[in-house]
């Protein structure tokens, strides 16, 4: 995931908490603990969310562009995606994350290494991690690792 | 509210119903949330006649995002320092997840102290589809 510019907003925060089905009223803005004046704080894993803002994020549907899922027809495999697995997530915090800030997230590529399954299939894992930093200060706020794993399948 | 290591034990725990009978609508909110739209995850004519799965299935970080709340909601908000899971089991649309959260040790560094967690998230059958820890700054 990179993005030049991931603004942390009070709506995305609450659409983010509904979908991972957490009632916690820090993440609702019109909760009477925000009414109050307190910040509306982002979830744990809300740094994924910066997806959103990723020019080259291959999986949001685009204008003019070929989608993969279906339609008329039932779709089409894509290589580019295909048969890569989310293995494992990390994160290590660093500073609150709240509504109001504006992150820049950039990607560095980690190791990659190859194991082999139960089946005898060789799979394949890469790791790759994301620093999410304040775009004003430059602070690190959180650091994402993922592990992915291609699998060879769809 | 900050929890402190005086009211904590090594095997203390605590377990939370993340979803039952996970349906299809509440995937697709986080494929909306987190702009991973993967059809996958959303799409049943694709992932069964294209891809090969049995139906469409959550993404992992939806796993992971709800296993969060067995954590805040026992340690606080904004406590975390670390947070990491492994994906081991896929989550089907239909499934009941619970998610515990174990104290596995209570530390000091330099004068902060932190408590240590593992935490899983199981389905109806008991099979774990995250594995993970956790670790949080406590009060004394």
């Amino acid at each position: 995931m990179s993005a030049e510019r991931f603004p942390v907003e009070a709506s995305h925060i609450m659409m983010f908490a509904r979908a991972i089905g957490d009632p916690n009223p820090a993440y609702d803005p019109n909760s009477a603990e925000s009414l109050a004046g307190g910040d509306v704080i982002a979830p744990p894993t809300f740094a994924m969310a910066g997806a959103q803002f990723d020019p080259e994020n291959t999986l949001v549907p685009r204008a003019g562009e070929p989608w993969f899922g279906s339609g008329r027809e039932p779709g089409f495999l894509r290589s580019s995606s295909g048969g890569m697995l989310h293995a494992e997530q990390h994160f290590q915090y660093h500073r609150p994350l709240r509504a109001g800030m504006v992150l820049t997230g950039s990607q560095r590529e980690g190791e990659g290494w190859e194991k082999q399954s139960r089946s005898g299939k060789t799979l394949q894992f890469t790791e790759s991690f994301t620093d999410y930093r304040d775009a004003e200060t430059g602070e690190l706020v959180v650091t994402a690792r993922m592990v992915g794993v291609y699998t060879g399948g769809a | 509210m900050v929890l402190s290591a005086a009211e904590l034990n090594i095997g203390d725990s605590r377990t939370l119903e993340l979803f039952d009978d996970l349906k299809r609508t509440q995937i697709v909110m986080y494929a909306g949330a987190s702009g991973d739209y993967n059809p996958l995850h959303s799409d049943e004519v694709f992932t069964t006649q294209v891809a090969g799965y049995r139906s469409v299935f959550a993404h992992g970080m939806l796993t992971m995002g709800a296993t969060g709340r067995v954590l805040t909601d026992w340690i606080g908000d904004e406590q975390l320092t670390d947070y990491g899971v492994r994906f081991v089991g896929q989550v089907w649309p239909g499934d009941t997840l619970t998610a515990t959260a174990t104290v596995a040790a209570l530390r000091e560094e330099d004068g902060q102290h932190y408590v240590d967690l593992t935490v899983s998230t199981v389905n109806q059958e008991g099979a774990p589809v995250v594995t993970g820890t956790a670790t949080a700054r406590i009060d004394p």
